[in-house]
């Protein structure tokens, strides 16, 4: 039977790891190639990359650490950040991607999700979702969290799903930065009307948030940045300990 | 060396990364004179069945391939390795190379409707029989799967299988010893992968 995945996330922003809370009070982290060696030497299932720069040269060096990364590093690649358009996929998977994650892309324009489906194949897109209550519903909101774009998170995730979305993301921002545990009611929510592989972001704080989030079956991984980065959680400690609970991983 | 044959299905990054990542010599290629002249030969693809023999045959290397297919080792991986086999039901039906007896038929129809298609993620590759391709392999290694179809009534030629649902074909051999199919992707199975890709590149 398929693992759980544990999954962190390097968020890289002029060829650098950063990490900040609400896109604010930026901190350099690491150096991507290095981080990502060593999270693929503890035990990641797979490694997903946000380019949080918007400019060009930024992107140029996004794309070299992503092959830098590509070259040497022999787990799934998921690629986020900036991704509107088939020529931004087109781009990322020469260079090592194996899946691209679209956000506010395709919320701009939905089609992008069913015309990459149809040339790359739907395990290829993934569609990522950063959600927040409003006034007791829960919204997507764009760029990078900051615009409530009013629309319903469930209908948006059954629609990515129709349009050929291989997997969905779902990013708490309630949740997120808070390390209070990851968001069940919202992802019970969405986990009871997609059948796509579900993955969990926004709030791991301790081992047992990631206990507490695969006793929901539909989870199918649980991603996060700051735990990992910090060392305050390792890979391989996570993994020991989920497995000594009955959660099936990669170990 | 190693030729990886470039027949316009799917990204060949990875794949020519692990085997540079193990200093193996390869070439990407899509010439006859290349697969005549090469050790070993790897097969990729990623996309639909039809699509790939379709562009397989518009390349020419069709007969090569299933010339080379018994004097050199011969590696399919993913859809590479489905069409290895004689035939597939993926949207209509399609022949197959017919280098390994069986057929390639939607994992959806045999698994019950509680599990996920496609079948994606680390699953284990329980070894059915041992072979030299396990050489550096440990029985029960994770590796790493994306796909929606799979091959069945292939048993004699089932070397490794990973349980979803069904015993999904992991790794085949065909009779002469010479054709390898893995449905997994070795290139992006971590260090067990990079050990299969070796033990191939021995073979």
């Amino acid at each position: 039977m398929i693992s759980k995945r544990i999954i962190p996330c390097l968020d890289v922003m002029n060829g650098r790891v950063v990490k900040g809370v609400n896109f604010k009070n930026i901190q350099d982290m690491a150096d991507p190639v290095e981080m990502a060696r060593h999270y693929s030497e503890t035990g990641a299932d797979e490694l997903v990359f946000y380019d949080i720069t918007a400019s060009f040269e930024g992107r140029k060096l996004f794309t070299d650490v992503l092959r830098a990364v590509a070259s040497e590093i022999f787990i799934p690649l998921t690629v986020g950040g900036g991704i509107n358009s088939l020529e931004d996929f087109d781009m990322v998977l020469k260079s090592g991607a194996d899946k691209v994650s679209v956000n506010s892309g395709a919320i701009k324009d939905p089609m992008l999700i069913s015309s990459a489906a149809k040339r790359y194949g739907s395990q290829c897109v993934v569609l990522s979702m950063d959600v927040k209550r409003v006034n007791g519903k829960f919204h997507v909101f764009a760029k990078g969290g900051r615009i409530d774009t009013g629309i319903d998170a469930l209908e948006w995730a059954k629609m990515g799903e129709d349009l050929g979305a291989g997997e969905i993301v779902l990013n708490s921002i309630d949740t997120d930065g808070v390390r209070g545990g990851f968001d069940l009611p919202m992802l019970r929510a969405v986990g009871e009307i997609v059948s796509v592989p579900l993955i969990a972001s926004g709030g791991a704080g301790k081992m047992e948030d990631f206990l507490e989030l695969f006793k929901y079956d539909r989870i199918d991984a649980g991603l996060a940045a700051g735990v990992f980065h910090t060392k305050k959680i390792d890979i391989r400690d996570l993994k020991a300990y989920l497995r000594d609970n009955g959660v099936n991983v990669r170990i | 060396m190693i030729a990886v044959i470039d027949y316009g299905v799917g990204n060949l990054f990875s794949l020519v990364s692990s085997l540079r990542f193990l200093e193996l010599d390869c070439i990407v290629t899509n010439k006859k004179e290349d697969l005549l002249r090469a050790e070993r030969i790897i097969l990729p693809g990623v996309g639909a069945f039809g699509d790939a023999m379709a562009k397989l045959r518009e390349s020419g290397l069709e007969d090569t391939v299933k010339e080379l297919a018994g004097a050199k080792p011969l590696l399919g991986i993913c859809l590479g390795m489905q069409i290895l086999f004689d035939k597939s039901y993926e949207h209509g039906e399609h022949k197959g190379l017919g280098l390994i007896p069986g057929t390639v038929a939607p994992l959806a129809a045999d698994i019950g409707p509680a599990l996920k298609v496609p079948h994606m993620g680390w699953n284990r590759l329980e070894i059915v029989r041992d072979d030299q391709i396990f050489k550096y392999f440990t029985n029960g290694e994770w590796v790493y799967y994306v796909h929606s179809f799979y091959a069945k009534n292939c048993t004699e030629n089932i070397l490794g299988v990973s349980e979803y649902g069904v015993m999904v074909t992991g790794l085949v051999c065909s009779g002469s010893g010479k054709v390898y199919g893995m449905q997994f992707h070795p290139e992006k199975s971590g260090n067990a992968g990079l050990r299969l890709l070796r033990a191939f590149a021995e073979i």
